[in-house]
């Protein structure tokens, strides 16, 4: 398999606003992909069409060899997906949380699965609660737990810091880098530009529709010139003006 | 295709575990399904009761079948809830994303329904026994009982998937039942119609909750149901058929 996931002239249009306009990408099996853009650029819908969820209008897209149209059962035996809030089931205890998804994915021993990832992501002493007494970080954990159930090729996270403390952030890091290093391709969506410069191998920027920039961070910094020091003449802000304003209508 | 049909009946007991957990963990739905009915029942014998005229001499087994509907009525909107959290939660997503038989992800919901319904029957059907109730039904009148009763379950909750499915918020999602629940005062489940004005007396003799109401009532009774039975199975059917159409379209489009 050349390419984990192989997107070419994708097109999405919700009514009269087109999200997608011919995206094109290639993300290679094993590195850590980031779709970096802004809010409603339409990274969620990538995300959602090559997870099954979502038909194109156009284009065509493959995760793990196989069509996302045409052999939909089969790119979801390859992937997972993690969306952009916490998808746990709130009544079961995050135990009963991963043995219902090892069950589902119709594995032999589903709590002996569930005990190793319990213990990979330290939450074997709160492995019998429920996630609503989890902090934020726990959660999140206990939600990518969920995902590598059945050990997936290809992993979507859907913007999987958002909303984290500073510390829970950095502990998902630590975990997508682990992930990368156990074999699996990693996609994930951010609008956090240090996210994608700390893990991704490689970084797309989406942009009105379009990739307009893709590659690794040091090809994405060499489009851009040599930095050097410049003279630059400093205006003043509205700030400065309003308050400058204000001050002299004072002292009239 | 084939894949997802192998597995059908091995998820789908994975999504019944799943929800039937939900409900015996969650003890005020056990409570809201249970007791509010009993209350009620409680209420009408031993408070209004004795100022109900009915023309029959035992007024739980006039009663029971009204309030066995309502018990229907206010447990199926916990089908809307469940769906509605599962949508919103994005576990719906996850599931859709996974190698399941993706109908499950619903069915699971809809059996559940059924399965807690006829418990919380159970239940009820044990306490009017208590308060006096007795039928001199056979068995095969029971099953008949069994069956209406299955029926107007599946009917209402293909109804709550509809609000669950589509519902914006939790209390939109939820609304729906509130008529459902009232429909029974309206009809001959509590007293006879015949003491009503007229045009509440059309209405309450023309919906759908009086016909299964005096089917019921004729079947445990031991009397003929005559034609009414069949109109409570075309009211029956009738909904369930188009709730499940509407239900599935809703599906449908969450899907994609």
């Amino acid at each position: 398999m050349k390419n984990a996931i192989k997107v070419t002239g994708l097109q999405k249009s919700f009514k009269n606003t087109e999200v997608l306009k011919g995206v094109h990408f290639e993300v290679r099996p094993g590195e850590i992909f980031a779709l970096l853009g802004s809010n409603g650029a339409g990274k969620t819908t990538i995300v959602r069409i090559l997870a099954t969820l979502l038909k194109p209008d156009g284009g065509a897209a493959e995760v793990g060899g196989f069509d996302v149209a045409t052999q939909p059962g089969k790119v979801r035996h390859a992937i997972s997906l993690t969306g952009q809030f916490a998808a746990v089931d709130e009544i079961l205890t995050g135990r009963e949380n991963l043995i219902l998804m090892a069950k589902l994915r119709h594995l032999d021993q589903p709590r002996q699965v569930a005990d190793g990832l319990l213990k990979r992501f330290g939450l074997t002493d709160a492995a019998d609660r429920k996630p609503s007494t989890y902090s934020g970080g726990m959660r999140r954990r206990l939600d990518i737990a969920l995902s590598l159930v059945g050990q997936p090729q290809v992993i979507f996270l859907d913007e999987p810091t958002t909303g984290l403390d500073p510390e829970a952030r950095i502990e998902v890091w630590k975990i997508v880098k682990e992930l990368a290093g156990s074999g699996a391709t990693v996609f994930l969506t951010t609008q956090y530009l240090e996210e994608a410069e700390q893990l991704a191998d490689r970084i797309a920027i989406l942009h009105e529709g379009r990739i307009i920039a893709n590659g690794t961070l040091a090809e994405l910094k060499s489009l851009f010139p040599q930095a050097k020091v410049e003279y630059v003449e400093k205006q003043p802000t509205l700030e400065e003006i309003f308050l400058a304003i204000i001050g002299k209508k004072e002292v009239v | 295709m084939g894949e997802a049909k192998t597995y059908f009946f091995r998820d789908m007991s994975v999504m019944l575990g799943r929800s039937m957990r939900h409900i015996f963990r969650s003890m005020d739905t056990m409570l809201t399904v249970c007791i509010t009915p009993i209350a009620m029942m409680l209420l009408f014998v031993y408070v209004f009761g004795g100022a109900i005229e009915t023309g029959t001499g035992n007024y739980v087994n006039y009663l029971l079948p009204g309030i066995l509907l309502m018990a229907i009525a206010s447990g199926v909107a916990y089908v809307a809830y469940r769906l509605f959290i599962d949508k919103q939660r994005g576990i719906m997503e996850r599931f859709h994303s996974m190698p399941i038989a993706r109908s499950t992800v619903l069915w699971g919901h809809v059996l559940t329904s059924v399965v807690s319904n006829v418990i919380s029957i159970v239940v009820i059907i044990l306490v009017a026994l208590l308060m006096g109730f007795r039928s001199s039904a056979g068995v095969l009148s029971w099953l008949a009982v069994a069956g209406i009763l299955v029926l107007f379950t599946l009917a209402l909750t293909w109804i709550a998937a509809i609000a669950g499915l589509t519902g914006k918020t939790m209390e939109g999602a939820s609304a729906f039942s509130y008529p459902l629940i009232f429909l029974p005062f309206i009809s001959s489940a509590f007293v006879p119609t015949d003491s009503m004005p007229l045009i509440v007396r059309v209405f309450a003799e023309n919906q759908p909750v009086t016909s299964i109401v005096e089917t019921i009532r004729s079947l445990l009774s031991n009397q003929p149901v005559g034609t009414e039975i069949w109109v409570a199975l075309a009211w029956c059917l009738g909904i369930m058929l188009v709730a499940y159409f509407f239900a599935v379209r809703a599906y449908n489009r969450i899907v994609a």
